[in-house]
């Protein structure tokens, strides 16, 4: 029975990860780079929503809402502000632009909310289900994060795949250039894709606090960096690759944690990266992109 | 006599004005007018300039970010404080401290070189993530550490003090998170600088060799610098092995300088790797005595003006932010270009690379 608690556990990191994977996937697949800031997005949606709940006392739905929206707005300013004017300059240089951007909002956050710990308040008010006499608890925690990932992952392949903006977002991932031509709006495109993008972190920030309730400004970093890997492990730039890969990566995490070492477990899943980067640098669900001269 | 070039000769200038700033602190030093907080900051100015100098290696001329170098500062820091422990009795203090060196710098450039074989088939991004990645595997290898050295020869573990199974005359080399303690302190601001004067005149040579030239044809367009004949990941190889070198022998200094070497997130993790990126971002990529510039100035600035040091994290993200986007934005390239602020007002020389789409 302790096994199967592990991988519902592991399975509940997962959607998380995979939600937060979602991000910087589908910014890699469409802007090309590496939002590194993603993580703090997180960390700064998490502290909205702890600010609404424990200070002003609102409902977790509302607070979660207004969370959405602080991030997306984020998310949209700081794509304008710090990516947009080098989206014609090298990679290096976006690259370290946004390690720029994920420092200032922690080094923010460590201004605003100091670096001492708040304990995050669950936004989910249900004790969870029981088995056999009590033997395998599933908290209410990991099957609202398991439940509300699996719903966004459906309807987020469903607009990409039916709706206009999804197509136009298709179209720009597969070629900038031929994108413009066909009279898409490529800067509306990218916008909106580091809005959704944000707007995801938000949930994933309150759904991590609530099972791991520790709040810091350095909350968002590690789980941020963990979720790129889970990206690069199911394939970048694939939504479904998200999925899988942040499922795979949480039961890996939960598990080495449960069996091998509480430690060790951040270097055995950074070893994973390492070997997935090795042995199929696309990704489980990845596809092969070709060089082009 | 021969007419030295441009780049030598801002290495004669740069190597000038560092022991010109060496005798200066060192008269200040030993007449007692250097405050005691600013005397223990100068062997870890040198420390940190020679792991700028190394990253700067990577990023300025093999053109990849690399946020594993508090990685390999921590693999030279820890193989050679380990070392020196470990003969702390048998062998005499100097040929200790060089062996130290040597194997603190082997050690770091031998991760280096096999962190680089999976790596640097990558680029770009990834190669970013995996070294970031390879530098917390470092770090939390060491904080579980566990090794001890009695008559019956050497004790590893992961999991505790206990589980080696010592006598009791035994003697702890690495606990665990504490680390080591009591490695003995050697590294003085003498050999610092000593170190650090090498380390430029070794990255000056590299950079302006044939092994050197090709690295940065590679860096510049690696399609071309491939169909010219160049074996790509041999030179990317050799210049992200000495990269890792120069950094471990930051590491080495670092670890002689301090009573109780820790692996920590500040010291050796994520916000070591981003404020070496920092120093060589601020001085300038590809412009090795800018990093030590960049590096001193900002390691002493924060010490000197008390009130700045809460702010200091945030003003060099910010730092960075703007300095990226002053350097490489497209369209304030064109503005500073109409209005006569180009490059070459700039300390950092930037070299802008056109990338093949």
């Amino acid at each position: 029975m302790g096994f199967l608690t592990y991988l519902v556990n592991g399975l509940s990191l997962g959607s998380v990860y995979a939600l937060i994977a979602l991000g910087y996937t589908m910014v890699y697949g469409i802007a090309k780079m590496l939002n590194f800031a993603h993580g703090d997005v997180i960390m700064i949606g998490a502290y909205v929503v702890f600010m609404c709940m424990s200070n002003s006392g609102m409902p977790a739905v509302v607070s979660i809402v207004i969370s959405i929206v602080c991030c997306t707005a984020l998310g949209m300013i700081i794509e304008k502000i710090a990516y947009k004017p080098l989206r014609k300059a090298t990679n290096l240089a976006v690259l370290i632009t946004a390690i720029g951007v994920s420092y200032f909002l922690q080094n923010m956050a460590l201004m605003i909310f100091g670096s001492n710990p708040v304990s995050f308040t669950s936004v989910i008010n249900w004790e969870g289900l029981s088995f056999a006499d009590g033997a395998l608890k599933i908290t209410g925690n990991a099957i609202v994060t398991i439940i509300t990932c699996v719903v966004i992952m459906i309807v987020l392949m469903w607009f990409v795949k039916n709706t206009k903006p999804g197509q136009a977002m298709r179209a720009v991932s597969e070629d900038k250039d031929a994108a413009v031509l066909m009279g898409i709006n490529v800067n509306a495109t990218i916008s909106l894709t580091f809005a959704i993008g944000s707007g995801l972190a938000a949930i994933a920030g309150a759904l991590l606090c609530s099972s791991y309730p520790s709040l810091t400004p350095y909350t968002g970093s590690m789980p941020g960096i963990k979720a790129f890997t889970a990206a690069v492990f199911g394939g970048i730039g694939s939504i479904p690759g998200a999925l899988v890969g942040g499922l795979l990566l949480g039961i890996i995490e939960i598990l080495a944690r449960a069996y091998i070492s509480s430690q060790l477990a951040d270097a055995i899943v950074f070893a994973v990266l390492i070997i997935v980067l090795l042995v199929k640098p696309t990704g489980i669900l990845g596809k092969q992109i070709k060089e082009k001269v | 006599m021969k007419k030295l070039n441009k780049s030598t000769q801002k290495l004669i200038t740069t190597l000038a004005v560092i022991v010109v700033l060496y005798i200066v602190m060192s008269i200040m030093d030993g007449t007692g007018n250097l405050s005691s907080l600013m005397s223990g900051l100068l062997v870890p100015v040198c420390a940190y300039s020679l792991v700028a100098v190394g990253l700067n290696l990577c990023v300025g001329y093999l053109g990849e970010l690399s946020l594993g170098h508090a990685g390999f500062m921590c693999v030279g820091a820890f193989t050679s404080a380990f070392f020196s422990k470990l003969f702390q009795d048998s062998i005499p203090d100097v040929p200790r401290f060089i062996l130290a060196l040597v194997i603190g710098t082997l050690m770091a450039a031998l991760f280096g070189f096999l962190i680089a074989i999976p790596v640097l088939r990558l680029s770009g991004d990834y190669l970013a993530i995996v070294t970031l990645a390879f530098g917390e595997i470092i770090k939390n290898v060491i904080n579980v550490l566990y090794v001890g050295v009695d008559s019956n020869g050497l004790h590893f573990s992961i999991k505790d003090q206990m589980s080696l199974g010592m006598e009791p005359t035994g003697k702890m080399l690495v606990n665990g998170a504490q680390g080591i303690t009591g490695t003995p302190r050697q590294s003085t601001f003498t050999i610092a600088v000593l170190l650090l004067i090498i380390a430029l005149i070794v990255t000056h040579n590299f950079v302006n060799s044939r092994t050197g030239r090709a690295v940065k044809a590679i860096r510049d367009n690696q399609i071309a610098a491939e169909t010219v004949g160049l074996p790509v990941t041999k030179y990317k190889l050799v210049a992200f092995t000495i990269s890792a070198a120069i950094a471990g022998v930051g590491g080495v200094l670092y670890a002689h300088n301090i009573n109780s070497l820790t692996a920590t997130t500040n010291n050796f993790g994520y916000n070591m790797s981003i404020m070496i990126l920092v120093y060589v971002v601020l001085g300038g990529i590809g412009n090795f005595s800018g990093s030590v510039i960049a590096a001193v100035v900002l390691t002493m600035l924060p010490e000197m003006l008390r009130g700045l040091s809460t702010y200091r994290m945030l003003i060099y993200s910010i730092v960075l932010i703007v300095l990226m986007l002053f350097n490489w934005a497209p369209a304030i390239l064109k503005w500073r270009e109409e209005h006569g602020i180009t490059t070459a007002a700039i300390v950092g020389k930037f070299k802008k690379t056109k990338e093949v789409r």
